[in-house]
C-alpha cells in the first residue's frame, strides 16, 4: 500500500516534468505551489502554462480514470461473482459511449453528454443483467462474459451508426479520436463534470466495501446473512456505472484497465473488497498515469493511452482466462 | 425455536410441498430426509425465509419469520450452504467473519467485537491453526467447518445445513457430523438435510421424511428410521439393523444399508 503510494507520487512527479517541453521537478513544484498559495512563481508565462493549464489537467485527468475504471472493474467483479468482468467487458463501456457519442453528435452541453453517457451505461448494465438471469448458462462466467461481448457489440453498432451520420468534417473526427481514448481533451472547465460524479461513486463504493464482500456469495448466503442483497446490488451498480461513464466522457473508452488492475491488487491483498478497493484505486491511477505519459514522451506522435491497455491487456486477460478454467476442471 | 405449521412451500407458479409440521428446538438435531427433487431444499429456503410460504406460518422465537428484520433475523437462524467453488479466494478468518455483518449497520467496518467473536467461533470448531489459509485450498471439511463457524458467528443458536456432508470423503464426512454432535451438546439446534440414511442413524434427534412435498414419516429418529420407512422413502429395499461393536464396554449402533431389490 505504502509502496503503490510511493510509486503514484514519483509517477506524478515524472509525468509532470516529461514531455515536449521538459521542466524541472523544481520549478514543477514552485509553480504548483505559488498556484495554491498564491504569488508568482517567477519563472515565466509559457512555463507556467505548460505545468498549469495544460499537464496539470492531463494528469488529474489520468489520475482520476485510471482510479474510477479499476473501483468500478472491481465493484463490478463483485457484483457479478466473476473476476473476469470490467466496464469494457460487460459492454457498460460501450453503452457510455454510445450514450455520450449520441450527445456529441447533438452537439449538447457537457453535462448533458456526461448525462447520456450515464443513462448509456445503465441501459447496458441493465440488458446485460437481463440477458444473462435469462439465459442462466451452465457456466455463468462464460455466459457472462459472451453477454457482455454482445450487448458491447449491440452499443458498438449504435456507435457506428452515430459516426455514419455525424458531420465528417468536425463532429466526426471529434468522436473518432475521443473514442479511441486520449487524454488530449481535459479541460481545466471541464474537469469538475468528471470529478465529481467519479469522486461521488467512489465514495459509495467505499463506504460499501464491507457489504460488497458479501455479494461475492450466493445470493441465499447473503440474504440469509442479513444483506439486502437486491438493494445493495441496484447501489452498486448506479455507484459503479457512474464512475465508468464520467471516467468514458472524459477519455472515450479506454479498456482493461478495469479488469487487470483488480487482479493485480488481489495477488497483494486477497479477496477482501476492504483491502482490494483502496490498493486498486492507488494502482489504477498510477497505472493510467504511467500509460498516458509514455503514450505522450515516447514516441514522435502522441499514441492513445487506450491502443497502449489493449497491447497489455490482452495477453493478461487470455493468461487469467486459461488459468481460471484450469482450476475449474 | 423453529416452528412450522400447515406449510406449503415452493414458487409462485409451483408449489412443491403442502401440509407440513415441523419444529426446530435449541439443543437438538433433526435430519430431514428425501429422494432428489423431494423439495428438501425448497423447503429449508422457505424456513429461512428466502422463500414466502404459499401457505400455512413460519414461526422463529414466537414471531412470523416474515416479521423480523433481515438481520434481526440473521442473529436468529443461520444458514450453513453446501461448500461451494468460488472464484474469490476468501481465506477462512474472512469467511467466518462475514457471520458478523448483521452485527453492524450497513456502512459501519469491522469492531473488534466482531473481529473477537468470528476468532472464537474460528475456535470453537477447531480450525482456528486454519485461520489464514485461503478458503479453496482447505480441504472440504475444513471448508464445511469454516461456514459453520460463520453461521455460529452470526450469534444464531439454530442452524439450518443443506446437505453438510455431500462432496466430502468419508473421513471429512465424519468429521462434520462429530462438530454437529458437538454443537447439539453446546444448546445449538441443527436442522439438516441428507441423503445418508447412516449420517441420521448416526446423530439425529429426530427426523422428517419427505417425498414428493410431504411428510410421511416424522418424529424419534429411532422411530422414523427403520427399514419400512427408509424403504418407502426411496422407493427401494433398505435394512437398518443394530450392530454390536466388541470392546469394552460393548458399543451398539445402527445402520442402514441398501439391498437388492425382491426378483
Amino acid at each position: 500500500m505504502a509502496l503503490a503510494l510511493a510509486a503514484l507520487l514519483v509517477l506524478v512527479a515524472w509525468s509532470f516534468t516529461a514531455g515536449r517541453f521538459a521542466v524541472a521537478p523544481g520549478d514543477v513544484a514552485r509553480i504548483l505551489w505559488h498556484a495554491l498559495a498564491g504569488g508568482d512563481s517567477g519563472l515565466g508565462a509559457n512555463v507556467e502554462a505548460i505545468v498549469l493549464q495544460v499537464r496539470a489537467p492531463r494528469v488529474v485527468a489520468a489520475l482520476c480514470v485510471g482510479a474510477a475504471l479499476a473501483a468500478a472493474g472491481a465493484a463490478y467483479q463483485n457484483l457479478f461473482k466473476n473476476p473476469l468482468v470490467s466496464p469494457d467487458i460487460l459492454g457498460v463501456s460501450a453503452g457510455c459511449a454510445l450514450g455520450a457519442g449520441i450527445a456529441l453528435l447533438m452537439s449538447l452541453p457537457i453535462a448533458a453528454i456526461h448525462a447520456f453517457a450515464f443513462a448509456g451505461g445503465l441501459a447496458a448494465v441493465a440488458l446485460v443483467v437481463a440477458v444473462g438471469t435469462w439465459i442462466r448458462g451452465r457456466d455463468p462466467i462464460l455466459t457472462l462474459i459472451l453477454t457482455g461481448v454482445v450487448v458491447g457489440s449491440l452499443f458498438g453498432a449504435g456507435i457506428a451508426l452515430v459516426k455514419y451520420v455525424a458531420d465528417p468534417y468536425n463532429q466526426l473526427p471529434a468522436i473518432t479520436f475521443w473514442l479511441l481514448g486520449s487524454f488530449t481533451g481535459a479541460l481545466p472547465r471541464d474537469l469538475p463534470f468528471t470529478l465529481v460524479p467519479i469522486a461521488l461513486g467512489v465514495a459509495a463504493i467505499w463506504l460499501l466495501r464491507w457489504r460488497i464482500d458479501l455479494l461475492a456469495l450466493s445470493e441465499d448466503e447473503g440474504r440469509s446473512l442479513g444483506l439486502p442483497v437486491a438493494g445493495l446490488r441496484l447501489a452498486v451498480i448506479v455507484a459503479a456505472t457512474l464512475v465508468t461513464a464520467s471516467a468514458v466522457a472524459l477519455a472515450g473508452t479506454i479498456g482493461w484497465v478495469g479488469l487487470l488492475v483488480p487482479h493485480a491488487a488481489r495477488l497483494v491483498t486477497g479477496a477482501a473488497f476492504a483491502r482490494v478497493l483502496p490498493l486498486s484505486l492507488l494502482l489504477g491511477a498510477a497505472f493510467m498515469l504511467a500509460v498516458d505519459t509514455v503514450c505522450r514522451t515516447a514516441f514522435p506522435t502522441e499514441l492513445p493511452p487506450g491502443v497502449v491497455t489493449a497491447f497489455i491487456g490482452t495477453p493478461v486477460f487470455i493468461a487469467l482466462l486459461a488459468l481460471t478454467f484450469r482450476r475449474q476442471s | 425455536m423453529l416452528a412450522a405449521a400447515a406449510l406449503d412451500f415452493g414458487f409462485p407458479r409451483r408449489t412443491v410441498g403442502r401440509g407440513l409440521d415441523l419444529e426446530l428446538r435449541a439443543g437438538e438435531v433433526a435430519c430431514l430426509l428425501g429422494p432428489h427433487g423431494s423439495g428438501k431444499t425448497t423447503l429449508l429456503r422457505t424456513l429461512l425465509g428466502l422463500l414466502p410460504p404459499l401457505g400455512g406460518t413460519v414461526h422463529l422465537d414466537g414471531r412470523p419469520l416474515g416479521e423480523w428484520g433481515a438481520r434481526e433475523r440473521a442473529r436468529r437462524l443461520a444458514y450453513v450452504p453446501q461448500a461451494a467453488e468460488s472464484y474469490f479466494d476468501f481465506t477462512v478468518a474472512e469467511m467466518v467473519a462475514m457471520g458478523r455483518s448483521a452485527h453492524r449497520g450497513a456502512l459501519a467496518s469491522p469492531s473488534a467485537a466482531d473481529a473477537n467473536a468470528a476468532a472464537a467461533s474460528l475456535a470453537r470448531l477447531g480450525i482456528a491453526h486454519l485461520a489464514g489459509q485461503p478458503i479453496q485450498r482447505v480441504s472440504g471439511g475444513e471448508r464445511q467447518l469454516a461456514l459453520i463457524a460463520r453461521a455460529l458467528a452470526t450469534g444464531a443458536r439454530l442452524l439450518v445445513m443443506d446437505e453438510p456432508t455431500a462432496n466430502l470423503d468419508f473421513g471429512n464426512q465424519s468429521l462434520v457430523l462429530e462438530e454437529i454432535a458437538r454443537l447439539r451438546a453446546s444448546g445449538v439446534g441443527v436442522l439438516l438435510s441428507t441423503h445418508h440414511p447412516e449420517h441420521a442413524l448416526r446423530i439425529a434427534d429426530r427426523a422428517l421424511l419427505l417425498r414428493e412435498g410431504r411428510i410421511i414419516a416424522a418424529g424419534a429418529a429411532a422411530e422414523v428410521l427403520t427399514s419400512e420407512g427408509l424403504t418407502a422413502l426411496y422407493g427401494s429395499p433398505v435394512a437398518v439393523a443394530e450392530v454390536l461393536l466388541p470392546g469394552t464396554p460393548p458399543r451398539s449402533i445402527r445402520i442402514a444399508a441398501g439391498l437388492p431389490r425382491p426378483s
